[in-house]
């Protein structure tokens, strides 16, 4: 191996610690928690090697609220965590939502509920990344199945979460987060980084929480001159409190027209031998691996099988988008290691052209490629 | 001579225009405190924009949105959790919360006394008005044993934190305490917290006349005011008191203070370092 050779044999985990690095996260904070401490332990390390920080707070709770408060000062933030972990961080979610504070929340998902298998793999978190916080509110959820993926889908939350001033969900697994695989780093600077705009107007102009260019509005870091207020009550343009359903109604407006507004920069998927395929397998995270090679035998077999792998899990691509897809299909098979998350959102997505048969799996084992097959078979 | 009823100091950092009258009962001590807050930064000579103000929930949590700071008003407890990040990110800014007793002790409990252990150069002011203001009189842990409040209409059985005993004892390096009757003190108190470099607490015995004062018979917020004067009393007078003498007195003024490693001077030594070595490894 050349000496300055950018291969690499490594974990999902430590991938997604390299894509942070190379996003520009400066700031981590996060309790430890099976089956994604060694995000945080990687992090521990390389994080004051470029100038960052890392801080092992009290609980997850705290580890939210502390990337909040490093993000608002101006670095980029991530935590990582599992089931147990996302449940404490929820509240603080919602916080990082209504306020439009860009963060990453790394969830390396294991089967629950409660602590229930911590070291086997599961995608039983799928519907908490969506809706884990009270109130409506929108939210980007991302899921790799791969190691490349997991560097390449960690930067990729850091650049939506700046674009978009939202908080960012990567859904991980046990397996991706475990999973060892070879790998080529990205050249430094090779990977397209966003950073966050700075206001560029005088302060007495500036509205954190106004329409600029669009619905997105710059986000300024404290103690920049921009002087204004942050909070989790329903505020006005300029930051401040308010009930008034002339203010308050805008404001969710605006706060999901920033991502509605931008679906194709958001949705995410890859095609396997669709052009043909009258079987389609919708899977994500580690399941995704057993249906491509489901997908590849069903084809020796004569089968004209195909595979969507979803990439960005929330929002959900609408039927429009989904439609030129299912053309030829008649059977849509969804894999997931949970009782029927996503599946509800794929048949809201197929409605009714296919039909839709779910696999499912929530006691830690895994969803093999001859399981998949024997439900493309099955008539 | 016209008499102001707000200052030109005060003036200057109020976000006058924008946002009062404020949410708090007539005759509460939070506007004192509020104040005091505005003569520490002043005594200072702090920029306006090299201060952050934070709070969590509660009445006390409404207090940031009225001065001209930085301002965050975070979810119920976590002030100092989120406080924790800004400043690690952001050692340049003096980084004040505003906390209630509920808020700081109750359910921002644990990230106090982390707070506390971790010495981080944060000033943390509590308003310890012995209730759940906001919500119409819950007992918090702060409120005396066999007192009333609507979720203890039989007398609060639980015993009450003591503030400067729990920050002394978890780590913090400054504790101060005094009341809102006390309004020249505080300021003070206010700006020796701001500028010590570690964790401080600074302790505000304060009246909720609305709920607590009312359930538990206290009068208005003179009389609570008066009981303030007569009971919140200087460290140094409560020391000559004998054990009997002392019972129903609280002592005022520092009560605490060390020289500690603070948390993120020690870690921008670690990032010094991690630096160096990163670079060394890339020459050779």
């Amino acid at each position: 191996m050349a000496k300055d050779s950018r291969v690499r044999f490594m974990m999902g985990n430590e991938a997604c610690a390299e894509g942070a690095l190379a996003a520009g996260c400066r700031f981590f904070a996060g309790y430890p928690i099976t089956p994604s401490t060694e995000i945080a332990e990687i992090l521990a390390k390389r994080l004051p090697r470029v100038g960052g920080k890392f801080v092992q707070m009290e609980d997850e709770i705290g580890s939210m609220a502390a990337i909040i408060g490093a993000s608002i000062g101006g670095l980029k933030s991530m935590t990582a965590t599992s089931g147990p972990g996302f449940s404490l961080m929820q509240e603080n979610i919602g916080f990082a939502a209504m306020a439009e504070i860009p963060c990453v929340v790394v969830n390396v998902q294991r089967t629950g509920p409660s602590t229930g298998l911590p070291t086997r793999p599961s995608q039983g978190d799928v519907m908490q990344a969506r809706w884990g916080t009270h109130g409506d509110h929108p939210i980007i959820a991302l899921a790799p199945s791969n190691v490349r993926e997991c560097l390449e889908l960690t930067v990729r939350a850091f650049n939506l979460s700046e674009r978009y001033r939202t908080p960012v969900i990567l859904l991980m697994d046990a397996d991706v987060g475990h999973l060892r695989e070879k790998i080529e780093l990205p050249a430094p600077g090779a990977c397209e980084v966003v950073e966050r705009l700075s206001p560029g107007i005088p302060p007495e102009w500036y509205a954190a929480y106004g329409e600029f260019e669009g619905p997105v509005p710059p986000l300024a870091p404290f103690g920049t001159g921009y002087r204004y207020h942050i909070t989790g009550l329903f505020h006005d343009e300029r930051g401040f409190p308010t009930s008034r359903l002339d203010e308050v109604n805008p404001a969710i407006e605006r706060m999901f027209a920033k991502i509605d507004h931008h679906l194709p920069q958001i949705l995410h998927w890859e095609a396997f031998a669709l052009e043909d395929a009258e079987v389609i397998v919708i899977a994500y995270g580690s399941v995704a691996r057993s249906a491509l090679r489901a997908v590849k035998e069903a084809r020796h077999k004569g089968i004209k099988a195909g595979l969507i792998k979803m990439l960005t899990l929330w929002p959900p691509p609408p039927e429009s988008y989904m439609a030129p897809l299912f053309e030829r299909c008649r059977l849509i098979v969804v894999p997931e290691l949970n009782l029927g998350q996503y599946v509800r959102e794929v048949e809201l997505a197929v409605c009714g052209r296919a039909k839709v048969r779910p696999i499912n799996r929530a006691d830690g084992g895994i969803i093999t490629p001859d399981q998949i097959l024997a439900a493309m078979r099955e008539e | 001579m016209e008499r102001k009823v707000v200052s030109d100091v005060e003036r200057r950092y109020l976000r006058i225009t924008k946002k009062f009258p404020s949410v708090w009962c007539a005759g509460c001590g939070l506007g004192i405190v509020m104040g005091g807050i505005i003569r520490a930064v002043d005594s200072l000579h702090l920029e306006l924009d090299e201060v952050a103000l934070i709070s969590g929930i509660g009445c006390t949590g409404r207090m940031p949105v009225y001065l001209d700071f930085n301002t965050l008003h975070t979810t119920h407890g976590r002030a100092l959790a989120f406080a924790t990040g800004l400043k690690i990110a952001r050692p340049d800014l003096h980084v004040i919360t505003v906390m209630g007793d509920g808020d700081s002790l109750a359910i921002g409990g644990n990230h106090f006394i982390h707070a506390c252990r971790r010495n981080i150069n944060i000033t943390a002011i509590i308003v310890n008005n012995s209730i759940y203001g906001m919500t119409g009189g819950q007992y918090s842990p702060t409120t005396p044993q066999w007192d009333l409040a609507t979720t203890a209409p039989y007398g609060n059985i639980e015993q009450p934190f003591n503030v400067a005993d729990l920050a002394t004892s978890a780590g913090a390096s400054f504790v101060a305490r005094t009341a809102a009757y006390h309004t020249n003190e505080l300021p003070k108190l206010l700006a020796k917290g701001i500028s010590k470099v570690g964790f401080s607490v600074i302790e505000v015995i304060s009246h909720c006349h609305t709920n607590y004062g009312k359930l538990n018979r206290r009068g208005g917020a003179v009389e609570m005011l008066r009981w303030q004067r007569d009971h919140v009393i200087p460290q140094a007078r409560y020391q000559k008191l004998s054990a009997e003498e002392r019972a129903g007195k609280i002592p005022r003024g520092v009560l605490f203070e060390k020289e500690a490693p603070e948390y993120v001077t020690e870690y921008l030594k670690i990032v010094e370092r991690a630096m160096a070595e990163a670079q060394e490894e890339a020459v050779r």
